[in-house]
């Protein structure tokens, strides 16, 4: 009776209302991340074309990619989530064959091997992994008891550790921590217990040394070590770093304006297009320009999270959460590997950085998002 | 077990994942608190200093190449040093109008069309940014005086000093040392990213030779340094510097002396002579002529040069005493009849009658001695090998057989690179029935065995492989991989030693002392190069065909055009009683394996004994 009262009172506004939010159902898109993601993926383009040294191919092609991407958002947000945690062992299962067949028979290249040829194409495998592993984490525990009890927990970590073990082995310590750590949240956001962290927190710490003696290969110490000084290899791999930062630093609070950068545009700073495409803006559009930025980057996080607040099951809670840190890790270390506040490990900075497979990837797994957002209630939400 | 059955409590749940939402953002939010922090500190609080890098008229950093390493033969004396050179270079990035600032260097200075068409290449490829891309090297001074009075109409011109690669004795060492040129784009094109970095600054690499097998120990490891510059380019002061690490010296078991003396010995002909130390396998001498002025090739070579020294009908380029491949002669024999002894295919006593040609049976072919009318009625091994006599070895092969010739054979390295530490070698052939299948599609033929035991037919040597076969034997059969460098700074470069061949001492003490017989016996063919003497040698000589004479045609050498005489070989150690020196001579179109390539050895004995005698006499007072 009283919602029948608020709707006369403001009969315009409830109706629209209503109306757009039928509109997003039906059609399973969130209008409120799909204006935040058009809008970083145009700013991006901005700065795409002037770290490409002004060529339009480069950004035109890299707008068919987000296109083609869109499309791809857009067929993931309407793939029901009850549907897709019924796929979610199939899903995982191929993913992991197919990250076994890379091994076995995949493409290299500068001494790793990532992709497998499909035809022409080129496709990498562990692209998929950084969606169906958490996919399948969240399908698991979402039918569980929350929080999880031990056995699950250990389940779990399986489960996120089998992809991740295999994508190091290409080798892809950079994807193959993001994978990681897109199926531990999922146990994090399920309730895991704090004893089981802080213990967890502790291995950690005492096995650093170990793994940096046995595990890492000679040119990832390498990149920690240049990170730590970056100024003992100038010549080598300090040179990105000591360029990215000089360019971030020499745009100041409001850049040098747009296509003005010189370290970009005199060719100083590498892979500005790719991983290193923020000290770009850093350096054109100034501290305003990286504020901005990080602006529209938390709006899409916050929308993210509040879908995951809303989501009808522990399941769609589960995977929206993992999907929306995820998000944010990227964030996060791109932005801070290059200032020089983390090690270089490859990972590009989403929605900017040139790149097919990627943003595919990442579009996609907002898809998800959007169909968990609209999805069609079945319980009433007790407040 | 209770638990299990509970339902599931999707308030509960939905608290739980709740609260852990709230806990992640708070964290997020510190974490992009961290980043705004880290990006303000950069872009605000240490803009000034960022903005001042930033600005290409400060600083930069340069690399530092490193020095070279020198090469030294065994007494020190110096084969490959590094002189300052004067070199012209532009920075791309700080000419505005390249092809104006390229035609006033023109009118300056002499570019000669081929190192502006280098400089164009490199201005192509990805540098790092401000390097200098060099255009001449090697500035006159009064191009330097000129460049220095233009000075401020060439903005981004630099005259740097630069340490370029020199061989003082030119020639003598060419085909052993190499050569050093710029780098190339093929070259650029195999760099990794580490390689990359160690060869910013530096233009040349190892291209044959020495050079070439030891650039990456003589190269040394790049340093780098802050400069600061003005806004024309010129550097104002260095801020501080990580110095170069030089690249490690070579110390070779050549002895320049011996070289000289084999080069003088050669004279005009076409040949090579290597001389090995027995103890240790490594190369007193390696010779190979004509040769060339590596110099050219330092700073790139001009057409003209290079066309001259590649069409040249002497191939002068050619190293003939690692890929010349020759027929062996008459100097496998030793070889041959010490396998003769080892598989009791023949005894010491053993003779065969020769009549000045052997006839298979049921065969009429005749295969030839060199002798027209033959040694006589009753050959035996010994004097088979002074006087080298075809048909005892015709005999002999036939009789052996191809299986027991080849298995001997490669047990002295013939017909497989010997491993010397210099690159381009070549392999020779050592033929057997599999390698005559699988190449000529033919079965093995009586004949053949005839041909190769003698050292014709299919078998080819190398002069270095004929160097390593005598050392082998003057060792009685402990074969050494032949090395030319001794020390790599002050590493000691160990002696390589293949498997030992194990035959009886007395036959090692029958065809030595036979090939002893051959410089110092009275019939022995080239005693006449053993003549006056103060030590025993032992020896062999050879020829080799260059054509194939045609059956009943008398060999008339001054028929034969001048390339296409008989090469003359030989090869032999000293002294006899205590071997220390094998020396193998190859003569092309020499004729005479006892008149020219013998006495060519004869002298490099004399010279190493000089050398030898004049170091007891001073180390013992």
């Amino acid at each position: 009776m009283s919602q029948q009262d608020f709707l006369r009172r403001l009969p315009e506004t409830g109706r629209s209302l209503r109306r757009r939010d039928r509109l997003q159902q039906r059609l399973h898109i969130d209008f409120t991340l799909l204006l935040l993601l058009l809008a970083v993926a145009c700013y991006g383009l901005v700065v795409l074309y002037s770290a490409n040294g002004q060529s339009l191919p480069g950004v035109q092609r890299q707008g068919i990619y987000f296109l083609v991407a869109l499309v791809g958002m857009m067929v993931a947000a309407q793939v029901p989530p009850h549907l897709l945690r019924r796929m979610a062992p199939w899903l995982y299962l191929a993913g992991v064959l197919l990250l076994a067949l890379v091994l076995l028979m995949g493409i290299g290249a500068m001494g790793a091997q990532r992709w497998l040829g499909l035809g022409g194409f080129r496709f990498q495998p562990s692209e998929v992994m950084k969606l169906a592993t958490p996919i399948m984490a969240s399908a698991y525990l979402g039918q569980r008891l929350l929080p999880p009890r031990f056995k699950h927990v250990l389940v779990t970590l399986a489960l996120v550790s089998l992809p991740a073990l295999l994508i190091i082995q290409q080798p892809d310590l950079g994807t193959a921590l993001l994978v990681a750590s897109s199926g531990l949240v999922v146990l994090f956001f399920a309730g895991l217990s704090w004893r089981y962290i802080i213990v967890a927190v502790v291995v950690v710490l005492a096995s650093i040394w170990p793994f940096w003696k046995f595990v890492m290969h000679d040119y990832q110490r390498q990149r920690v070590l240049t990170l730590l000084n970056p100024e003992q290899d100038r010549l080598g791999a300090g040179w990105n770093i000591i360029q990215s930062k000089t360019a971030i630093g020499s745009g100041g609070y409001s850049g040098k304006g747009w296509l003005q950068g010189t370290q970009s545009q005199l060719d100083f700073l590498p892979e500005g297009h790719t991983d290193f495409i923020i000290a770009v803006l850093g350096e054109e559009f100034g501290l305003l320009g990286i504020l901005f930025l990080l602006s529209l980057y938390a709006l899409i996080i916050m929308r993210g999270m509040v879908i995951a607040a809303r989501a009808q099951d522990s399941f769609s809670r589960l995977l929206a959460a993992s999907i929306t840190f995820t998000f944010f890790v990227y964030v996060f270390v791109n932005a801070g590997m290059v200032s020089g506040m983390l090690p270089v490990v490859g990972v590009p900075l989403p929605l900017v950085s040139q790149g097919g497979t990627a943003i595919v990837t990442l579009m996609a797994g907002f898809g998800i998002l959007m169909s968990i957002a609209t999805e069609r209630r079945r319980v009433s939400r007790q407040e | 077990m209770s638990e299990d059955q509970r339902f599931k409590d999707h308030h509960r749940e939905a608290r739980i994942t709740s609260s852990r939402l709230v806990i992640t953002s708070v964290i997020m939010a510190a974490l992009v608190a961290l980043l705004v922090f880290r990006y303000y500190t950069l872009q605000v609080v240490h803009h000034e200093d960022y903005a001042t890098r930033s600005d290409r008229n400060r600083v930069h950093v340069q690399p530092v190449p490193p020095t070279r390493g020198l090469i030294y033969d065994r007494d020190g004396e110096l084969l490959a040093d590094n002189r300052p050179s004067y070199t012209l270079s532009v920075i791309r990035e700080r000419v505005d109008d390249m092809e104006e600032t390229v035609r006033l260097l023109r009118t300056l200075v002499d570019i000669p069309q081929s190192d502006l068409e280098k400089f164009y290449d490199q201005l192509q490829q990805w540098r790092r940014p401000f390097e200098a891309i060099p255009v001449r090297y090697g500035l006159t001074e009064e191009e330097i005086a000129r460049l220095a009075v233009n000075e401020y109409r060439l903005e981004g011109v630099e005259i740097n000093a630069q340490l370029v690669r020199h061989y003082p004795k030119g020639k003598l060492f060419a085909h052993v040392l190499g050569y050093v040129g710029r780098i190339s784009q093929a070259d650029l094109a195999q760099f990794d990213e580490d390689q990359h970095k160690r060869y910013s600054g530096t233009h040349s690499i190892g291209k044959s030779g020495l050079e070439k097998q030891y650039e990456s120990l003589l190269l040394g490891d790049v340093g780098s340094q802050n400069v600061e510059t003005n806004a024309r380019g010129r550097v104002l002061r260095v801020l501080d510097r990580t110095d170069p690490k030089p690249g490690e010296d070579l110390y070779l078991h050549l002895d320049a002396d011996i070289q000289r003396v084999a080069v003088e010995a050669l004279g005009e002909y076409r040949g090579a002579v290597v001389a090995m130390d027995v103890k240790t396998g490594g190369v007193l001498a390696a010779v190979s002529t004509p040769s060339f002025d590596p110099n050219l090739f330092v700073t790139g070579i001009s057409f003209r040069d290079y066309r001259r020294l590649n069409q040249s009908l002497d191939l002068p380029l050619f190293n003939r005493f690692l890929q010349g491949q020759y027929p062996p002669g008459s100097t496998v024999k030793p070889v041959m009849g010490l396998a003769g002894l080892h598989y009791d295919v023949v005894d010491t006593s053993y003779s065969v009658k020769d009549p000045g040609f052997y006839r298979l049976p049921g065969d009429d072919r005749l295969y030839r001695d060199w002798k027209r009318y033959g040694h006589g009625k009753q050959v035996a091994l010994e004097q088979a090998i002074e006087e080298s006599c075809d048909v005892y070895f015709y005999d002999l092969g036939h009789r052996m057989g191809i299986d027991h010739i080849h298995q001997f054979g490669i047990k002295f390295g013939l017909g497989s690179r010997t491993g010397v530490d210099i690159p381009s070698e070549r392999n020779g052939l050592w033929p057997s029935r599999e390698w005559k299948r699988n190449n000529r599609g033919l079965p093995w033929f009586p004949g053949d065995n005839l041909n190769v035991a003698i050292g014709q037919g299919f078998a080819l040597t190398t002069p270095m492989q004929l160097a390593q076969m005598t050392t082998t034997l003057a060792n009685r059969g402990h074969r050494l991989t032949p090395q030319m460098v001794s020390r790599v700074g002050n590493e000691p470069v160990a002696t390589v030693e293949e498997e030992e061949l194990d035959v009886a001492p007395d036959d090692w003490d029958f065809v030595l002392s036979a090939m002893e017989g051959v410089m110092h016996g009275e019939r022995g063919t080239a005693r006449r190069a053993a003549y006056g003497a103060d030590y025993h040698m032992a020896g062999k000589t050879g020829t080799a065909q260059v054509v194939a004479i045609p059956q009943g045609e008398e060999y008339d050498s001054e028929a034969l055009l001048e390339r296409q005489r008989d090469h003359a070989l030989f090869v032999g150690f000293a002294p006899v009683d205590d071997p220390q020196i094998a020396v193998a001579v190859v003569v092309e179109n020499g004729e005479s394996g006892s008149g020219v390539a013998a006495p060519v050895a004869r002298k490099v004995f004399d010279a190493y004994m000089k050398d030898r005698d004049a170091v007891e006499e001073g180390g013992s007072p």
